[in-house]
């Protein structure tokens, strides 16, 4: 069968092609590469039709809300597979609609080493960031529609950058994880591209166990801090920040399972406490009559949530979450920067969900979100139902 | 303190001898199985619980941590973990018990496998492609298993060899007495028809000759709905059942229900070591299973 797997897009769809081909054919009892595609949609509806903007930041790309109505969300096709007894690759290609247009992303392609002695493993390629917790959750993973706005609002999405991440396990039955990465620094809340090619860097912590049989719990704290070079915000006049940002992250989670069973019931509480601070220089309108100044941005975004599974197949989740700033802009004649100055209420949301799998393949949900994060105080009901299916043997998910 | 504790965890590492080989089960039945080949040459720890459904475990850090540890990892394999140890083999960063290494056992080579699918297709339910995992039901299996793993501790302990050689004589003859006493007890369960829960018990019932004539679950790893458990009732209408089974870590609701309904027992399995009092060991484990089974064919409740 197909020995190495190709990560160039259309090879990508052919090899998938092929591969369910040859499971067709032959009995499939070596499913190697491991493929699997994942198929989500929504259907959304809105109560408010002001633009998604959010007091005292400024939106990275791509953080808009899902589209009104019907629509496809990404459709990721998962490919992974030892390449040898030393490495394992995985990729992750995802088509999306962007513009009405089908755009591909490979949102990961990495190489992780299978054989380093002491405790040690090396990750290479295109990856998600162990910053935070749900950085490095999937799409089709995640307990809501969509991210927290933590996320949204200071990373724009997760952070999956090019680079390398080297970490270390100890041999301890405390759980106890350390890693740093070296990164590219091309993605948010990074940006431009006109550094070295490694203008960020990552570290991290993670301690976890279990108490008892049926509680298991892990504590996380990353920080991110990236080198920004004219990193552009907003669509029809550009924003561009040069400067540092600093991203730090404190987070939580907790698992209930009576007997250390999750199958009949369970519940889990996740709290992610993230602060992004900048320092640097803001220009409004780079390209038609710029202004420029200092800046100084302090914004903290958290979220608490819970999600229980009260009977087998049904889920129900609940997730609050609030984003505060404290900004300072030295020069601000014409109000260009208002948007970051605006402190008159700290955005927030509240999400409840409902959730239906009928086997560990297939999710149907209902989502309700109360979203408080425009200016002017605008609020806006939000209705969501959403599917994820997964076609092909489904990749072990992290704790 | 990171760099500190670091330091600490390194000096621990460094210094802590390898008094005992350190093995890592991922179901009670191959812990058990471990103890009795290893004896006190070996430090054993189980990953779950006869209590745990082990296709749905969730790759804790408290298992990583394990996992990191381990000179030998001693799996069911044929999928049966699929779901979470390859995650614990990527955070787990061990290479000794990587699959295809010599830490690496997984017991379901060593048995003739049951229910291989010819076509695989999800709408059939978590079919697995290598055949029905649950191959500790039957006791002939364990017999099979035994003597490669005494062998694989043999090779990675060459020191104790002679040890693990000599338990696994001893184990082999202990077996097949017992063999003899449950095959003997168990007789006059050949040919009871009996309900299942999960499909998990085939190795069980090709042993000792039981007639599965229904499972609650519609397909496997789909959990009973009420539709599908009135047309198991309907069905028992035409061929009934002497009892319904369930595994300990199984929702016992759908087994009620339907047992309730014919008016037969429900009778509750260990499935593996310390699923039941008095399933303490590989032993207890099948004089428990066959007790209940023998219980339950007699009751005319």
């Amino acid at each position: 069968m197909i020995q190495h797997p190709v990560f160039s897009v259309a090879a990508g769809i052919v090899l998938l092609c092929a591969t369910s081909m040859a499971a067709a054919q032959s009995s499939a009892r070596s499913f190697n590469p491991k493929t699997s595609l994942i198929l989500q949609g929504t259907y959304a509806d809105y109560s408010s039709e002001a633009e998604p903007a959010v007091s005292g930041v400024l939106l990275g790309p791509e953080t808009e809300p899902r589209p009104a109505g019907f629509s496809l969300a990404e459709t990721e096709l998962v490919i992974e597979a030892n390449v040898d007894d030393q490495f394992h690759g995985w990729a992750t290609v995802a088509l999306e609609n962007e513009d009405g247009e089908t755009a591909v992303a490979v949102e990961e392609a990495y190489i992780n080493t299978l054989a380093l002695p002491a405790g040690f493993a090396l990750k290479f390629g295109r990856f998600f960031s162990e910053l935070g917790y749900q950085n490095h959750v999937h799409a089709h993973g995640w307990d809501f529609v969509d991210l927290p706005l933590a996320y949204r609002a200071l990373l724009a999405g997760q952070v999956n950058d090019d680079g390398a991440q080297l970490r270390w396990v100890a041999p301890t039955d405390l759980f106890f994880e350390v890693g740093v990465e070296a990164l590219r620094g091309a993605q948010f809340p990074g940006g431009g591209d006109a550094g070295d090619g490694s203008n960020a860097g990552v570290a991290f912590v993670h301690l976890g166990g279990d108490i008892g049989e049926s509680h298991a719990w892990r504590v996380g704290l990353s920080h991110l801090a990236t080198e920004v070079d004219n990193r552009l915000t907003g669509e029809d006049t550009p924003t561009a920040f040069t400067g540092d940002s600093d991203v730090s992250v404190l987070d939580f989670v907790y698992k209930w399972a009576p007997d250390g069973n999750p199958s009949q019931r369970n519940f889990v509480l996740t709290l992610e406490m993230m602060g992004r601070r900048e320092k640097g220089t803001l220009t409004f309108d780079p390209e038609g009559t710029p202004v420029a100044s200092a800046y100084e941005g302090d914004q903290q975004g958290s979220y608490l949530q819970g999600i229980y599974k009260f009977m087998p197949r049904w889920r129900v989740g609940l997730r609050l979450e609030r984003l505060r700033s404290d900004n300072t802009v030295a020069n601000n004649p014409g109000g260009e920067f208002d948007a970051l100055l605006d402190e008159s209420y700290d955005p927030g949301r509240a999400s409840v969900m409902l959730d239906f799998s009928n086997s560990e393949f297939s999710r149907l949900r209902l989502q309700f979100t109360r979203d408080a994060t425009r200016p002017d105080d605008e609020k806006d009901n939000e209705v969501f139902v959403q599917y994820v299916m997964s076609l092909g043997p489904h990749p072990a998910h992290q704790f | 303190m990171i760099l500190r504790s670091m330091i600490a965890a390194l000096a621990v590492m460094a210094s802590a001898p390898a008094l005992a080989l350190d093995v890592f089960a991922t179901v009670p039945e191959w812990g058990a199985l471990a103890r009795e080949l290893g004896g006190g040459d070996v430090e054993v720890y189980t990953a779950t619980t006869a209590l745990q459904n082990v296709h749905h475990i969730q790759a804790r850090p408290s298992l990583i941590a394990k996992y990191r540890q381990a000179d030998l990892v001693i799996a069911t394999g044929a999928d049966l973990e699929s779901g979470w140890l390859p995650a614990l083999a990527e955070k787990g960063n061990n290479p000794r018990v990587q699959p295809g290494a010599p830490g690496f056992f997984e017991a379901f080579r060593h048995v003739k496998m049951l229910e291989v699918p010819e076509v695989l297709d999800r709408s059939m339910g978590d079919v697995h492609p290598y055949g029905n995992p649950h191959i500790q039901t039957s006791a002939p299996n364990i017999l099979a298993i035994a003597g490669p793993l005494a062998e694989r501790l043999a090779q990675l302990d060459p020191e104790h060899a002679a040890g693990y050689r000599a338990r696994a004589a001893e184990f082999e003859k202990k077996w097949r007495a017992a063999l003899a006493r449950w095959e003997a007890q168990a007789k006059p369960l050949a040919g009871v028809p009996v309900v299942s829960t999960h499909r998990d018990s085939s190795y069980l019932y090709a042993w000792l000759g039981l007639k599965e004539v229904a499972t609650l679950e519609p397909k496997p790893g789909i959990p009973p709905s009420v539709g599908h458990l009135e047309k198991v009732l309907e069905g028992l209408k035409k061929q009934p059942a002497r009892m319904v089974l369930r595994a300990a870590y199984q929702d016992d609701k759908p087994a009620r229900w339907l047992a309730e309904r014919v008016h037969i027992p429900v009778v509750e399995l260990p499935f593996s070591v310390g699923g039941a009092k008095g399933a303490d060991d590989l032993f207890g484990y099948f004089d428990v299973t066959i007790e209940r089974l023998l219980q339950g064919a007699g009751g005319t409740k």
